[in-house]
């Protein structure tokens, strides 16, 4: 029996349309596997050639949601996408949470590369692209970071070299999320080396073409999801060059903004049940009804507070988008604090659950789940720009400070 | 609801801002330290604020005020936390008004709310006894007598109390209740002492020896009393949050004009990666604060009986961010920071007060844990 949608105070009669609209519709056509807690990194859905689907029901709700267009709900219906408008995108994501639906897909195609080609792509680039991401046809990876460019990304090195209709690219990626499973790769390179800045461009490439080749780096907490990429003359046709040439830094900073939002939200999207909820029910409360570890109870409690006000300052966030009113460099502030929240809250984490969470094998601890998320958890200030970087950022961008 | 204000709200705010940046300016406060003057406010400016529609925000039209909400309250309070302007508008304009509205009778109402909006009257909450916030452990008692109370106990931290016309006294009754009590500030059995404070803001502490009041002077019952007094705290702890983040930015402002002009080993200190990231990271402390102000200003006007939690988180971050403002603007003006020549220590001084009124970080982060369930 499906339930009516709720009455939301805010709604205008057409998005009350809409949200009982999209209730009914999911009731009916979300799998109930879909709409179980995931329970492991295999129960996300990534698309791709080489996906394997965990189960039949994974499959059938991706294909209905693409052929809705809602794998990307507010792209335009032309690339792919549901055509809907900002706030109907908002109503979707919030019936999907009431009916704890899952993401059909994970992408960095929808998460990065497709954001920057609506912006940047020419007609023919988004045609082409953009569909296979919608219906997760094609799965994308990263290529930015170098060996001796992390923090200064500009410094990169990889060369692209001009070959009339095409460029020959040679060099070398680390960090690549993905690359050994990914299909095609969207990468920074080097086409003129008189400009530090000026001299980078931004180009699409499949990662099946001769003189491609992925080397996965083992993490401290035992998986490997990222790369070694090598690129030996590797041949991209200039149709695939973004943007203008050399002007490749300019579409890499606006998909940097997208990915410092999402991975400043990480925290958001983990935050299941309140820390304090889940120590009281692993440690115990005392006859006052107060967790039976004072001193833990109140770093919970700062650390409770903090989020509360982080997630208050990301819907601030978006509200300040909306009225015009945001500073450009304001995700990088959301990526310094979002980042550093959830490292404190998996510190916690592991605080909490004491002897249990030091597991790292066998199936009482899930395979060390707990131990290997906390782990994992101390590349959010790393990843997508450390936390000094974003720092650097506010302090020159934002606060205008000399020097910066 | 947007999480940002609306255009009558900013509207408003600038208003306000200019007025108290003119007639209220931080040197009027070092003004009223140094005189020693005997109210510790300016009488001419609170007349001011009562034209200007402060004094009445939250009281209703009906009884003479603009009848407007918390995000207005707090909007005003912010811009008073940027000059450090003495004013009896927390204790009066926003914590009496709020508990008369909530526990007052219409007769109390007519009595009291068109004396505070026009500015004939203060009042004042008295509800703190011992160095803590600790108002569900009153010490103080009124027991029915006759046909009305008597009351006896202390209090500290009574805002304005000297200059108050009306205390507003929370007080045991019985085993389990708690009363507000509308007590004459020249009643017999009533002193009052003058608490000169480090911030030069007015508070004084008052004793109660078997002071008599009438049955009408209760706001409520013993047994609505509890909370009334929550949700009346409530308001006036969103308000202080509000004077400390418009406190906390000031400061900031000024810290960060300071470093961008302050030369050492040749260059502005300001380029120094040392200060920039300790400048960012309070950026960031800033911003997340503000957000959770304005939606715990937004919940106080839906329903302010249910927005404890969301006021323990702004109290709880309001406090410790304007703390971190206040010490980092010290340190980063250096010697000059340590000077009473140099404002900076004014803001340092009220921050710390703010801070414990109505409970500090540890009260509220402790709070937000029992509203949790842990």
């Amino acid at each position: 029996m499906a339930e009516a949608a709720p009455v939301v105070a805010d709604d205008t009669p057409e998005l009350a349309a809409f949200r009982a609209d999209t209730r009914a519709w999911l009731e009916a056509n979300c799998p109930p596997e879909m709409r179980r807690p995931m329970t492991s990194e295999e129960d996300v859905c990534w698309g791709g050639r080489k996906f394997r689907f965990k189960s039949p029901a994974q499959q059938v709700w991706l294909q209905r949601m693409a052929q809705r267009g809602w794998t990307v709900p507010t792209w335009p219906q032309a690339y792919g996408g549901g055509g809907l408008s900002p706030l109907q995108g908002k109503v979707l994501a919030q019936e999907m949470r009431a009916l704890n639906c899952r993401s059909p897909l994970n992408s960095f195609g929808i998460w990065m590369l497709g954001p920057a080609l609506l912006q940047f792509g020419t007609e023919a680039q988004k045609l082409e692209h953009l569909p296979p991401i919608a219906r997760g046809a094609i799965r994308w990876c990263q290529g930015y970071s170098e060996p001796n460019a992390g923090s200064d990304l500009a410094s990169l090195a990889t060369k692209a070299e001009d070959c009339g209709d095409h460029f020959l690219v040679t060099g070398q990626k680390i960090w690549t999320s993905y690359a050994d499973k990914a299909d095609w790769i969207f990468c920074l390179v080097r086409t003129d080396t008189a400009n530090k800045h000026n001299g980078i461009s931004f180009v699409l490439f499949d990662m099946a073409s001769p003189g491609v080749r992925t080397q996965p780096i083992l993490l401290i907490s035992g998986a490997s999801p990222f790369c070694e990429t090598f690129f030996d003359n590797v041949r991209v046709d200039k149709r695939n060059l973004v943007g203008t040439l050399n002007k490749g830094w300019d579409v890499a900073k606006y998909l940097l903004g997208h990915e410092r939002q999402m991975i400043g939200s990480i925290g958001d999207r983990e935050a299941a049940k309140p820390l304090g909820l889940q120590a009281a029910a692993a440690i115990g409360l005392d006859d006052q009804g107060r967790l039976a570890d004072p001193s833990l109870r109140a770093q919970i409690a700062e650390f409770e507070v903090d989020e509360a006000a982080f997630r208050l300052m990301m819907e601030r966030a978006g509200d300040l988008g909306r009225a015009k009113q945001a500073h450009p460099a304001l995700p990088s502030m959301l990526k310094y604090y979002g980042s550093e929240l959830n490292k404190r809250r998996w510190e916690l984490m592991m605080s909490v659950f004491g002897i249990d969470a030091l597991e790292w094998e066998g199936e009482r601890s899930h395979q060390g789940d707990r131990a290997r998320t906390w782990l994992r958890t101390k590349a959010n200030s790393i990843e997508g720009g450390t936390s000094e970087v974003q720092l650097n950022i506010v302090s020159k961008r934002i606060l205008e400070l000399p020097g910066a | 609801m947007a999480l940002i204000l609306t255009d009558d709200q900013t509207q408003l705010r600038d208003s306000a801002r200019d007025f108290l940046s003119e007639q209220s300016p931080v040197k009027a406060l070092r003004q009223l330290r140094d005189s020693a003057d005997a109210d510790g406010f300016s009488r001419p400016l609170w007349g001011q604020f009562a034209e200007m529609g402060y004094t009445g925000v939250l009281v209703p039209e009906s009884h003479g005020g603009l009848g407007l909400g918390h995000v207005e309250a707090g909007v005003v309070m912010d811009q008073i936390g940027r000059q450090l302007c003495a004013s009896p508008l927390l204790a009066s304009g926003i914590v009496a008004v709020t508990a008369l509205k909530l526990g007052g009778s219409a007769a109390q109402q007519s009595a009291w709310l068109p004396k505070l909006a026009s500015a004939q009257a203060i009042a004042t909450l008295a509800i703190d006894e011992g160095g803590k916030h600790r108002p569900q452990r009153l010490a103080t008692t009124a027991r029915a007598e006759g046909e009305g109370w008597v009351i006896d106990g202390a209090k500290a931290l009574v805002l304005d109390g000297h200059v108050a016309d009306l205390l507003i006294v929370a007080a045991r009754v019985g085993d389990a209740g708690t009363g507000l009590f509308m007590v004459d500030a020249r009643a017999a059995g009533v002193t009052v002492e003058r608490t000169v404070m480090v911030d030069a803001h007015n508070a004084a502490r008052v004793r109660l020896q078997g002071v008599r009041v009438g049955a009408d002077a209760i706001l409520g019952t013993p047994e609505t009393g509890a909370a009334t007094l929550a949700a009346t705290l409530d308001a006036g702890r969103c308000a202080a949050a509000a004077e400390l983040m418009g406190l906390a930015d000031e400061v900031f402002a000024r810290t960060l004009d300071y470093i961008r002009q302050r030369k050492q080993f040749g260059r502005l200190i300001g380029e120094f990666q040392g200060l920039q990231h300790r400048a960012s990271a309070l950026y960031a402390d800033l911003e997340i604060s503000r957000a959770a102000l304005i939606k715990a200003q937004q919940k106080l006007d839906a329903d302010i009986t249910t927005a404890g939690k969301a006021v323990a988180v702004a109290k709880a971050r309001a406090g410790r961010t304007a703390t971190t403002a206040v010490q980092e603007g010290v340190q980063m003006h250096g010697g000059m920071g340590m000077t009473d020549a140099f404002d900076i220590g004014f803001f340092m001084k009220r921050a710390r007060v703010l801070n414990e009124l109505w409970g500090d970080q540890h009260f509220h982060q402790d709070a937000f844990a029992s509203h949790v369930g842990y």
